[in-house]
């Protein structure tokens, strides 16, 4: 194997590393002020593709991705008023099947939609066989699209959650809601806030993602599974974490390939899922403490 | 006084004839083939019904365990070993009178394993990897457990659709009858098919008494224990670890024989008995019956998984289950049957909810 093929797979794995990285952090959003794993967290990055690809049939690109973060944004709201706010202190079960549930709806709401085919966005910048070129390794420029939007994601939610006053408040609710409350923090409204907000973020990473993996109703599913493994391996909660290890997982998925048929490839995640679960459900970069004293 | 047991069954078998007679009698004998695959399915969930609502315990990955049964009596009854007749090992089965001979496609001879020997080895591999990943597993609570099990299930999946041994998309078809006794055997055959309906809901009767019986039990009690509050089930003296594996396993070993049975009845199996929809909507069917109730399960697989298979939902059929799921752990997450009306509404008007919450 040579140096540079190994690189090769590497860019491929950090590109998709790092949009299992977006969906692990919106676990982690919604999970924070709610204690909620929404199973439909591949659902947005789904809706998202596929309604850019609509959009921009008659507004430009950039309006087009804007149009389908907001709508995406919208539908988060919208799961949230109807299927979480008014449930007063719900088991973890019914909220597991309920977010089930809702996933299911979306994505055949999708089929209805849009059909079996499968689209994609047009490359942001150049087409599908203009490549940049860094030592012996060619990829395409939509890779540093969807590591940049990806970066400038972390660094949003960074600043967002460190020095927003609306991020503090959000923190405040994660950690106490009751206390929150007290304090005067409108929790209710910010749990609705979390859901828009890792919708935005799934809808956008699946707009800067579509060119390269194509947008299909049905791609939910397995990024939310994906996404979850990120969201454990790096720590139920820890956004930072989920980054790391979206990465890793990426990286080990693509490099995979070597070793397996194509055909198990999301094998590969899934046993990695399982005996992170069996090993150490805490995750690599959290803590057991912390993690015995959570709700699961 | 709730009638006993073996009056429910009782109760159960008389709808059972009743059903059978009011389809011929409507010229609808042909429904009896759904109903039989009904029947299959419904083994499914009332060991799920089990696991969830007794035990408490969520499995994402009962389509899994049913693909197991499913795939193993297909591999095996379809595997032609007449090339390797001269082999010690197939010398040796044949000798134990576990092959039989069967005419081939081609009007030749085919040698493949007796279908009770795939039986038999679809339940010890189902119940011996529900036992392996069960240990680890079940030590998992809410989301994680949904979501490892989840995991296991799409690993099924995705391990039968990659397998080109297996069919790959495709699945196994040609499956053979299998021939139980003399005279009774599971097949799709026109002629069999009162018999198949009797026998395939006699197994549901069968497993809904072993069912009652260990909920109404010990078993059962200790079950309901670990569901309401496990940690102090455990400080009671309840193998708490013991009785969830237990559990889980027989739920597995319930969909194992169910995808073995339904597999020789249609005749073949492909990989969408595996996939993740299937499994939600083994759930669906027990949220929808009602958790911790058998009888509701029962109940809600035989309408649901009936109208799913005549085709009534057409294209919306996944989005059906979809939709009934959520609107039943919405509004009545203990079941239809069970639906605390005043308690919804008062948690609908908030001004009422603090008032409702005291007492």
């Amino acid at each position: 194997m040579s140096l540079d093929l190994l690189l090769q797979y590497l860019v491929a794995g950090l590109t998709y590393g790092s949009i299992y990285a977006v969906v692990g952090i919106g676990f982690n959003i919604i999970y924070n002020a709610t204690g909620i794993i929404n199973f439909a967290q591949g659902e947005f990055v789904m809706l998202g593709g596929m309604l850019a690809v609509s959009f921009q049939r008659v507004v430009p690109l950039p309006l087009a991705i804007a149009g389908a973060v907001a709508a995406t944004a919208g539908v988060g709201a919208l799961v949230e008023v109807t299927f979480i706010r008014w449930l007063w202190k719900p088991s973890v079960l019914r909220m597991i099947v309920i977010t089930i549930g809702v996933s299911i709806l979306l994505r055949e709401g999708a089929l209805l939609l849009w059909g079996e085919s499968v689209r994609s966005l047009p490359y942001f910048t150049g087409d599908e066989v203009s490549s940049i070129a860094v030592g012996g390794v060619r990829f395409s420029p939509q890779v540093l699209w969807v590591l940049g939007t990806t970066g400038l994601i972390v660094a949003f939610l960074s600043v967002f959650f460190g020095h927003t006053m609306l991020g503090w408040e959000m923190r405040a609710c994660a950690s106490n809601r009751d206390a929150a409350a007290l304090c005067g923090i409108p929790t209710r409204n910010l749990v609705t806030l979390s859901f828009v907000l890792s919708a935005a973020i799934g809808a956008l990473a699946g707009c800067v993602v579509s060119p390269i993996t194509y947008t299909s109703y049905a791609v939910g599913a397995g990024l939310a599974i994906k996404g979850f493994t990120v969201a454990i391996l790096g720590g139920l909660g820890n956004s930072m974490g989920a980054v790391a290890a979206g990465l890793v997982l990426g990286v080990l998925e693509s490099l995979s390939v070597w070793v397996l048929p194509t055909a198990y490839k999301d094998t590969v995640s899934l046993t990695i899922l399982l005996a992170i679960l069996f090993m150490r459900p805490s995750g690599l970069f959290g803590s057991r403490e912390a993690s015995r004293l959570k709700e699961f | 006084m709730r009638p006993g047991r073996h009056l429910q069954v009782a109760i159960f078998a008389a709808a059972v004839v009743a059903v059978h007679l009011a389809a011929e009698a409507g010229g609808k004998g042909f429904f009896l083939t759904q109903l039989t695959m009904t029947a299959y399915y419904t083994l499914v969930v009332v060991g799920l019904s089990l696991l969830m609502g007794y035990a408490g315990q969520i499995s994402l990955g009962q389509a899994g365990f049913f693909s197991i049964g499913g795939y193993v009596a297909a591999a095996l009854t379809t595997l032609d070993l007449a090339p390797h007749r001269a082999r010690a090992a197939v010398a040796a089965l044949a000798r134990a009178h576990l092959l039989v001979v069967r005419p081939d496609l081609y009007g030749g001879e085919a040698l493949s394993v007796h279908p009770w020997v795939a039986f038999v080895a679809a339940v010890l591999l189902g119940a011996g990897v529900a036992w392996a990943i069960g240990v680890p597993v079940l030590r998992l609570k809410g989301h994680y457990l949904a979501m490892a099990t989840l995991a296991f299930g799409t690993i099924v999946g995705s391990i039968l659709v990659g397998t080109q041994a297996l069919g790959a998309a495709d699945g196994i078809s040609g499956v053979p009858p299998f021939e139980l006794v003399p005279g009774l055997r599971v097949g799709g055959g026109a002629a069999d098919r009162v018999r198949n309906y009797y026998l395939a809901w006699g197994l549901v009767a069968v497993a809904m008494l072993l069912l009652l019986n260990l909920v109404q039990a010990r078993a059962g009690r200790a079950l309901r224990a670990i569901h309401g509050a496990e940690d102090a089930a455990r400080a009671m003296g309840v193998d708490t670890a013991r009785y969830k594996l237990a559990t889980f396993v027989l739920a597995a070993v319930l969909a194992v024989v169910a995808g073995v049975l339904l597999t020789h009845y249609n005749g073949g199996i492909g990989p969408s008995e595996a996939s993740v929809m299937k499994s939600v909507r083994y759930v669906a069917i027990v949220a929808v019956g009602g958790m911790g109730s058998l009888w509701g399960t029962l109940s809600a697989s035989a309408v649901l998984n009936f109208l799913s298979l005549r085709g009534y939902f057409g294209a919306y059929d996944d989005a059906v289950f979809g939709g009934i799921l959520v609107l039943v752990m919405l509004l009545a997450p203990e079941g239809i049957l069970q639906a605390n009306l005043r308690g919804l509404l008062r948690q609908l008007v908030p001004g009422r909810r603090a008032a409702g919450e005291e007492k």
